[in-house]
C-alpha cells in the first residue's frame, strides 16, 4: 500500500510544476488563516475538493491520516465550546438560543456557525495536502525548488528521504517480525509499560541498519560528485508550462480577491445574524 | 590488455595508517597497474584489499582519516591531494551494496546523477544517459523506480552510474557479494564488454576467486595483512598454493586436482576449466575418484516440519508460492535457493508466522502450527537475520543471549544457566560479559544465533548465514553451524545463494523458482543438472566440468566424494587446531 507517496498519473494536477502546487498551497493556507469569511472557505473548500479529486488520489492512501486529522478537528471544536460557548455570540453580536444543556452551557446558532467556519478551515488544507502529496514527484519538485532559489543540498534531501523511505519501511518489518519471534511482543497483549520498553529492541537495531545505510549513501554520493559544485543541473527538472504560469496568477488574484472580501469592513468574519 | 608501459596506478612504498588504530593497514605497497589492464584484488577480510582500493578513489583520507607515507599517483593525480571530488572525474567505484549506491528515484535520475553534480544541461544530460543506458542495457528501464528492479537491473544501474563520467579507471568493491550466481556470472562478461567499448581499466576487489575468473583477468594480486602476498598472473597463481595459504578459495577444480596429488603446470592453463589441459592429471584424478570413499546421505530421521500444498500471493492473481510441499527430517542440514525473487523467503517468512498464507498447512512434528502466534512458533522455529545489526539490541553480550528467555518471564537463575549453557556450546563463554560492540562481524553472529538456540528450537532458518564473508569467516561460521547441529540435533534450514556452501554444508538443497519447488535431492545432484541450474539461475560447479573431460561417467558423485572428502580434511584440520 503506498500511503501518501507519489503515484504517476496523467492529470492536470500532477502535470504542474512542484513549485506551483507548492505555491497554491502556501496561498490556500495563508488565506485560510487569516479569514473567517464563510463565502471565501465555501470557494476555497470547492477547489480543494476539485483538486484531490482530479489527482485520483485514493481514499485508502489517507484514510488512516484524514481520521486523524477529523479526530483533532472535532476535539478543537468541542474545547471551544467548553472553554467559551458564546464565543459565536460576541464576534456575530447576536445570540440565539437552540438548546440548553446544563449550567452555564447553552447551544446558540451563532457558536454553531462559528464551529461551522472552524471546521471548514481544515476542509480548505487538508484535501489540498493529500493531493500535493500524492502528485508531485520528489524529484521534480526538488528541482523547482532549487529552481526558486532554494539551496540545492536542501532541496535534494527531501528527495533522499523520500528515495529510502521503502527501505526504512521494510527494515522495520522484518526486524519487528524477527524480535517477536524472539518473544518480544509488540502487539496489544502486552502491558504499555512493557511495550514502550521493548520498543528498543527495534529502535536500536533500526538505528544500527540505519546508521549502516547512511555511511554507504553518502559515500556512494560523494564518489559521484554530490556537493562538489554550487550550482547542480536536474535530470527530472520541468521548466514552468503556461498552465503553471496562470494557476500562480489564478492563485494570486484569488487571495487578493479573498483577502479584501474578508476585511474591506474591518472584520473578518462573515455575519449572516445581521 | 596492457596498452602502455606509464603506469595508470603506482603505489610507491605506500603505508597508510587509520586514525584510530594503532598498527598500519598497509605497509610498503609497491603496486604499478597499467592502462587498459583488468586486476583482481583477493584477500581476506582486514587483508587490506578495502583500505587499498578507498586509496584509489580517495574516500581514504577524505572519509576515513589516517597518515599515509610514500606515494600514490593514479591517473596522473595524487588523490589524497584531489579529494573525492577530484577523482571522481578519473575513478568510477561500484560500491558491493548496489541498493545503498542506488540514490536517484529512477533509473535515468540515477545514471544522470554524476552528470547533473557536475551542472551539465539537460539536454546533454539526457543524451548521455541514453548513451550509457544503451551500454548497460537498462534502456527500457529509465522510467523504473529502484523496487522494481532486480538485484543484477541495479548493479548494472550501478556501472552506468559511473560509466556516464567517462571515467579512465573502474573500481568494484566485492561485486558479487549480493547476487545470486548466475547474476555473478553475467556481471562478470558485462565488464569484459564493457573493456571491448570503453577504453577503461578495471580493478576488481573480490575473494571468490573462481567466480571472477569466469573471464579473463591479467593479474590477481593477493593481499594479505596489509602486505602483497603476490602479484601474478593466473595461470602461475592456481598452479601454486598461494590462495590456500593465505585464506582464499581456491577454484575448485584446482583444489581437486591438487588432492588427487598433482602439482598443477601454469602451461596447462589453470585460469578456466573450459580451457585446462587435463590430459596430465587425468590418470591421477581418476584413481582418486576411485579410491575416495562414497557417502550416504540418506537421512531416515522422524519427520520435524512438513509443509503440504502452501500456496500464497501478496497481490491476488499474483502467487508469490503456488503449492509447496517438503518435509525437513529431523537433524538435517539443508539449503533453500533459487534466484532472487524466487520465493525463498516468502516461504520462510510463512514458515515463521509472519505472513498468513492462502491455503495449505505446515506441521510442525505431526501437528498444524496455523493456531500459533509468531512468539509461540519462535520458541520452536528460530529465525537468524542475514546481518547481526537488524536483532542485536543489548549492550552486554550475555543480555542478548537471555533476551527470549527472559521476556518469557522465566526466573533469573534459569535465565543465566542456560544462557550460560549456550555460551559455552558457541564459543562464546569466555567473553559473556564483554559489550556487544567489542566483537567481529562473525562473533555477532554468533551472538545472534545463540540467542535463538537458548530457546531450544526444533528448527533454525538462517538468511543468508554467510553473505559478505570471506572464506575463512564463511568457513568458521559453517563449521560453527555444522559443530551445533551435531551437538543439539537442531535442524537447520539455510537460505542461500552460495553455491559452495550449498556443496560443502547440506546434504539435502531445495530449489525454488516462480514460486514451484522444481527440484529436491542433494546438491551434488543438483549442480550437476543442467536443466535445474539453468532454470534457477545457480551456477554448474566447476567439478562436473573436471569430471566430464575426466571421462568420469557420474560427474555428481564424483563431486560427493569430493565434498566428502574434503569435509572429513576440515574436520580433522578443526580438531588438530583446538
Amino acid at each position: 500500500m503506498k500511503l501518501l507517496t507519489y503515484t504517476k498519473q496523467d492529470t492536470f494536477v500532477h502535470h504542474l510544476s512542484g513549485v506551483t502546487k507548492l505555491f497554491f498551497f502556501l496561498l490556500w493556507c495563508v488565506v485560510s488563516g487569516l479569514t473567517y469569511d464563510t463565502r471565501v472557505l465555501a470557494v476555497m473548500i470547492a477547489v480543494s475538493m476539485w483538486v484531490i479529486w482530479d489527482s485520483r488520489a485514493k481514499w485508502e492512501q489517507f484514510a488512516g491520516i484524514a481520521k486523524l486529522m477529523a479526530f483533532f478537528m472535532i476535539i478543537n471544536v468541542v474545547c471551544i465550546f467548553f472553554f467559551s460557548p458564546y464565543i459565536g455570540c460576541e464576534i456575530y453580536n447576536s445570540r440565539t438560543d437552540l438548546l440548553h444543556l446544563f449550567g452555564n452551557y447553552t447551544i446558540t446558532a451563532e457558536q454553531l456557525f462559528y464551529s461551522l467556519n472552524v471546521m471548514m478551515k481544515y476542509f480548505t488544507i487538508v484535501p489540498s495536502a493529500f493531493a500535493f502529496m500524492v502528485s508531485t514527484d520528489p524529484s521534480e519538485f526538488a528541482a523547482s525548488m532549487n529552481g526558486v532559489g532554494i539551496k540545492y543540498t536542501a532541496a535534494y534531501s527531501v528527495s533522499i528521504a523520500l528515495r529510502y523511505i521503502p527501505n526504512v519501511q521494510s527494515d522495520y518489518r522484518r526486524i519487528k517480525n524477527a524480535q517477536e519471534a524472539r518473544g518480544i511482543e509488540m502487539s496489544g497483549k502486552a502491558k504499555p509499560i512493557e511495550r514502550l520498553k521493548r520498543t528498543s529492541s527495534i529502535i536500536f537495531p533500526m538505528l544500527f541498519s540505519s546508521m549502516d545505510r547512511i555511511d554507504v549513501v553518502s559515500n556512494a554520493m560523494q564518489l559521484r560528485g554530490f556537493g562538489k559544485k554550487k550550482k547542480r543541473t536536474w535530470y527530472a527538472g520541468v521548466p514552468l508550462s503556461r498552465a503553471d504560469k496562470t494557476v500562480i496568477v489564478l492563485c494570486i488574484a484569488f487571495s487578493a480577491a479573498a483577502l479584501w472580501l474578508t476585511f474591506y469592513d474591518g472584520n473578518r468574519f462573515y455575519n449572516p445574524f445581521q | 590488455m596492457r596498452k602502455s608501459d606509464e603506469p595508470i596506478i603506482e603505489f610507491k612504498n605506500f603505508t597508510f595508517q587509520y586514525k584510530s588504530q594503532s598498527e598500519p593497514s598497509l605497509f610498503d605497497i609497491n603496486l604499478r597497474i597499467y592502462p587498459g589492464e583488468k586486476i583482481l584484488i583477493a584477500g581476506p577480510s582486514g587483508s587490506g584489499k578495502s583500505t587499498l582500493s578507498n586509496c584509489i578513489n580517495a574516500l581514504i583520507p577524505q572519509a576515513y582519516e589516517g597518515t599515509i607515507t610514500g606515494t600514490l599517483t593514479v591517473d596522473g593525480k595524487n588523490p589524497a591531494k584531489e579529494g573525492i571530488f577530484g577523482m571522481s572525474k578519473s575513478v568510477g567505484t561500484v560500491l558491493q551494496d548496489t541498493d545503498g549506491q542506488f540514490i536517484g528515484l529512477t533509473v535515468g535520475e540515477d545514471l544522470a546523477f554524476a552528470l547533473e553534480n557536475d551542472a551539465v544541461e539537460q539536454d546533454e544530460m539526457k543524451r548521455r544517459v541514453a548513451e550509457v543506458a544503451d551500454v548497460v542495457d537498462v534502456q527500457k528501464l529509465l522510467d523504473h523506480a529502484p523496487n522494481e528492479l532486480s538485484g543484477g537491473q541495479k548493479q548494472r544501474v550501478s556501472l552506468g552510474g559511473v560509466l556516464v563520467d567517462n571515467v579512465r579507471i573502474l573500481l568494484f568493491d566485492e561485486p558479487l557479494a549480493n547476487l545470486d550466481p548466475a547474476t555473478g556470472k553475467k556481471t562478470i562478461a558485462l565488464i569484459d564488454d564493457i573493456m571491448k567499448v570503453k577504453d577503461v581499466t578495471v580493478v576488481i576487489i573480490e575473494h571468490r576467486v573462481e567466480d571472477v575468473l569466469y573471464r579473463d583477468v591479467d593479474r590477481i594480486i593477493v593481499v594479505n595483512e596489509g602486505r602483497i602476498a603476490a602479484d601474478m598472473k593466473p595461470d602461475d597463481l592456481l598452479a601454486g598454493n598461494i590462495l590456500n595459504e593465505q585464506g582464499i578459495r581456491e577454484p575448485l577444480y584446482v583444489t581437486a586436482v591438487k588432492y588427487a596429488g598433482c602439482t598443477i603446470d601454469p602451461k596447462d592453463k589453470p585460469q578456466h576449466i573450459e580451457t585446462m589441459n587435463i590430459a596430465p592429471y587425468r590418470e591421477k584424478l581418476r584413481a582418486w575418484f576411485e579410491k575416495a570413499p562414497a557417502p550416504d546421505r540418506t537421512n531416515n530421521n522422524p519427520p520435524v516440519l512438513e509443509i503440504k500444498d502452501l500456496k500464497f500471493s501478496y497481490t491476488p492473481d499474483e502467487p508469490t508460492l503456488r503449492g509447496i510441499s517438503l518435509t525437513l527430517r529431523k537433524g538435517e542440514m539443508v539449503s533453500l535457493v533459487g534466484r532472487n525473487g524466487a520465493g525463498k523467503s516468502t516461504l520462510a517468512a510463512l514458515i515463521c508466522g509472519f505472513l498468513k498464507p492462502d491455503s495449505g498447512t505446515i506441521l510442525l512434528d505431526g501437528e498444524d502450527i496455523s493456531p500459533l502466534s509468531i512468539k509461540e512458533r519462535g520458541e520452536k522455529i528460530g529465525f537468524v537475520m542475514q546481518s547481526p545489526n537488524q536483532m542485536i539490541s543489548k549492550p552486554m553480550i550475555i543480555d542478548e543471549v537471555g533476551l527470549g528467555l527472559s521476556v518469557r518471564g522465566f526466573p533469573a537463575e534459569e535465565v543465566r544457566k542456560r544462557s550460560e549453557d549456550v555460551l559455552r556450546i558457541c564459543g562464546l563463554y569466555p567473553m559473556r560479559n564483554w559489550p556487544v560492540s567489542a566483537l567481529s562481524f562473525g562473533q555477532k553472529k554468533r551472538v545472534t544465533i545463540a540467542s535463538i538456540l537458548v530457546m531450544n528450537p526444533e528448527l533454525i532458518i538462517l538468511d543468508e548465514p554467510t553473505a559478505g564473508q570471506d572464506f575463512r569467516h564463511y568457513r568458521e561460521i559453517m563449521e560453527f553451524l555444522r559443530d551445533i547441529n551435531r551437538k543439539t540435533g537442531v535442524t537447520i534450514l539455510m537460505i542461500t545463494h552460495d553455491m559452495h556452501l550449498m556443496l560443502e554444508y547440506t546434504d539435502r538443497a531445495i530449489v525454488i523458482t516462480n514460486g514451484q519447488l522444481i527440484c529436491d535431492d542433494t546438491p551434488a545432484r543438483v549442480l550437476t543438472n543442467d536443466a535445474i541450474v539453468d532454470e534457477a539461475d545457480l551456477k554448474r560447479t566447476s567439478l562436473h566440468d573436471l569430471a566430464v573431460k575426466c571421462g568420469i561417467e557420474e560427474p555428481s558423485e564424483f563431486v560427493d566424494r569430493f565434498i566428502e572428502y574434503e569435509r572429513s580434511k576440515f574436520a580433522k584440520e578443526g580438531r588438530s587446531s583446538e
